[in-house]
């Protein structure tokens, strides 16, 4: 008889630039340059206002229903900039910033939110899937995106997103899982901000973080201040150059500053209270203010910068409304061949023009 | 050579393979032990664990993870153990495999190949024995295959190979190991999206695919009826030439399947022949299928499938109009 412990996990917690721009020298990565933290910021300050632009056309009928990402800008900026051209990322439908950060086309991310496949059609050079809306559901594809780097010695990583809430759909430990046994080079980060639609994170785990779901799979975790884009920053570069031992599981703690979507109102469900005490540990302000001790920013360059981004997002809003669509293309791109059966369909629709009178 | 429809597409697989370098199996208990039915026996040892890939025992993940190799260039030919454990993996078949195209404007694509055995007959455990060919037909977006011979499961699974596109590849167990049939060795192809005229014949037409084929051409055989006798072998897209023409030919039309009668293929295949053919029909469409409830324990299945008696009745019955 017998009775002993076989097993021990530890999950550490990193912040490096704390809420008022002090950072912790010894953490601080070696690599990363105040030039690419100032650029950080920019990316950071576009992502603000093209979240901005999405609302306020939501509200007035030029757009759909609308995800904001406010609040999650540190997190997603972090790790764009930590990926390399040939990574590959999995975003879930908040990962505006994300997209961005890796060049997508703007007008393509406003005919996304307005309504149009064509705004979901990723460019190769962007290395990215489409929005995937069903919560969690994009987790196994990461995992085979990753199965082939390994497969074809890529030595790429693919990095996956997922919310707090996805934690708890069966697909996420399936993908964390596969990915172990395999030992994949995934790195997963999970934008925990709180809230799911208007389930806490409480409601979501009992587990004391989430982070610690990777214990389960065998695979490393780590938690980081996600509002922290050089914790977020270290922690997914890491991950990378640690990918080819396997998969890591990095917990981002952020917060959804506004709604889940356009659809909901979070007055119903959380505290202000709750919401200005997440205010005081804005992702932006903190890097702007350790610019500003630095020397490297100011009020004039926060004008010039905020005038420039607004008159990219114009444009691309100018481009994004002028896109006709063709219903036809709904028909055509359905399989890599036309079958008669859709063909007779099509041809019926295109006769009549759609029923549009 | 001669083969049954087990080393047919085992040897389709192989072929396949060997010619794509970019084609990985994955599933559960494929390697080692060759799958349960033996499908993938040998393609281990041949081919190597990064190509034939045992994996945890999770469906979702299977078809998810493969959505994710295809998305990255390669082409995955999934395995689900059974049909009725491939209702885990739902929600990737309809919510992405089915939409990859279209969603991204054919900016992505997705090369699958999903292979599960269905279909009863075999006094099998529940959910071993479920014919689900109607619910992944309906949303569009997937190809839904079925072969009823080894010559037709190894063309079509090598045009399925050849093509762009997720195509869910139905294995019939009862038809696993039930007939052997020349089949060449090397490559050929069965069209996708054409069904088969099995028999000529001018007083009746049965439209069939499945389980049910080799049991309607005993029927026929036996009853020394002229019988129009078509294999749909691809359920999406249906072939509706194929199915309208027999319609025509004969007047009388019989549709036959495993899967329960209601809101099944076949009332699909009446529904267009009514769109189309209904004045050129002397006498009502018959259905002869299992009824509308769930597949039963083993016990009970001799009197759910229907059989030759039954099949046999409508022929009568439809003869007699």
């Amino acid at each position: 008889m017998m009775l002993k412990g076989v097993f021990n996990a530890n999950i550490y917690y990193m912040q490096i630039m704390d809420e008022n721009g002090k950072i912790d020298a010894n953490l601080f990565p070696k690599d990363l340059k105040d030039s690419t933290v100032v650029e950080m910021y920019k990316k950071m300050s576009m992502a603000r206002q093209l979240d901005a632009k999405v609302l306020s056309l939501q509200r007035q009928g030029r757009a759909v229903t609308y995800a904001p990402l406010i609040g999650q800008e540190a997190e997603q900026i972090g790790s764009a900039f930590a990926m390399r051209p040939a990574d590959f990322f999995v975003p879930n439908f908040r990962q505006h910033a994300v997209y961005m950060a890796r060049g997508f086309p703007l007008d393509k991310f406003f005919m996304y939110w307005r309504g149009y496949e064509e705004g979901d059609s990723i460019p190769k050079e962007v290395n990215g899937l489409p929005v995937a809306v069903p919560v969690g559901t994009q987790m196994p594809h990461a995992a085979g995106i990753a199965y082939a780097q390994k497969y074809r010695k890529s030595g790429a990583v693919t990095i996956a997103y997922v919310g707090d809430g996805g934690t708890s759909e069966g697909d996420f430990y399936e993908s964390l899982n596969f990915a172990g046994v395999f030992k994949l080079p995934l790195v997963t980060i999970i934008e925990n901000n709180q809230w799911a639609i208007s389930v806490p994170r409480s409601k979501q785990s009992a587990a004391q973080t989430l982070a610690q779901k990777a214990v389960a799979a065998g695979i490393k975790g780590i938690q980081v201040d996600g509002n922290d884009v050089i914790a977020v920053y270290k922690a997914v570069s890491d991950a990378i150059r640690e990918s080819a031992s396997g998969p890591t599981l990095i917990e981002a703690l952020t917060y959804r500053m506004s709604m889940h979507t356009t659809a909901d109102d979070p007055t119903k469900y959380r505290s202000d209270d709750e919401v200005n005490a997440w205010k005081a540990k804005d992702p932006l302000l903190r890097v702007r203010k350790y610019l500003e001790s630095k020397k490297l920013w100011s009020d004039e360059l926060e004008a010039k910068m905020l005038d420039e981004n607004l008159k990219a997002i114009d444009a691309a809003v100018d481009k994004a409304e002028q896109f006709k669509p063709d219903p036809k293309s709904m028909f055509e791109n359905v399989y890599s061949f036309m079958p008669d059966v859709l063909k007779e369909e099509e041809d019926e629709a295109i006769a009549a023009n759609f029923w549009q009178g | 050579m001669m083969m049954n429809m087990v080393s047919a597409i085992n040897s389709a697989m192989d072929l396949c393979m060997q010619e794509n370098k970019d084609m990985v199996l994955l599933g559960e208990d494929i390697g080692k032990d060759g799958g349960v039915f033996r499908v993938t026996e040998g393609l281990l040892a041949k081919y190597g664990e990064d190509r034939v890939i045992d994996t945890p025992l999770a469906e979702s993940s299977i078809v998810g993870a493969a959505i994710g190799m295809a998305l990255a260039g390669l082409h995955p030919v999934p395995e689900l153990q059974f049909a009725g454990f491939m209702y885990l993996s739902f929600s990737q078949l309809v919510n992405h495999a089915a939409r990859y195209r279209t969603r991204t404007r054919s900016a992505m694509s997705l090369p699958i190949i999903i292979r599960t055995p269905v279909s009863g007959g075999v006094r099998t455990l529940e959910h071993h024995s479920e014919s689900p060919e109607a619910f992944f037909a309906h949303p569009g977006g997937i190809i839904v295959v079925e072969p009823s011979t080894p010559y037709d499961a190894k063309g079509l699974f090598i045009s399925a190979s050849h093509m762009n596109d997720p195509v869910m590849f139905l294995e019939p167990t009862k038809l696993y190991r039930l007939f052997k049939q020349e089949v060449p060795d090397s490559m050929y192809e069965v069209p996708i999206g054409k069904a088969s005229v099995l028999r000529e014949g001018e007083d009746l037409t049965i439209i069939t695919y499945g389980t049910m084929t080799s049991i309607v051409s005993d029927v026929v055989e036996k009853k020394k009826v002229s019988a129009q006798v078509i294999d749909l072998r691809t359920i999406n897209p249906l072939d509706e030439k194929t199915i309208l023409d027999g319609a025509k030919k004969t007047g009388k039309v019989i549709v036959v399947h495993e899967a329960p009668t209601s809101f099944g293929v076949g009332a699909e295949v009446s529904a267009r022949i009514a769109e189309k053919a209904m004045f050129e029909l002397d006498a009502p469409i018959m259905r002869v299928a299992s009824p509308s409830f769930p597949y039963p324990f083993p016990a009970y299945e001799q009197y759910y499938l229907p059989n030759a008696n039954r099949i046999g009745a409508a022929i009568d019955k439809m003869l007699s109009v």
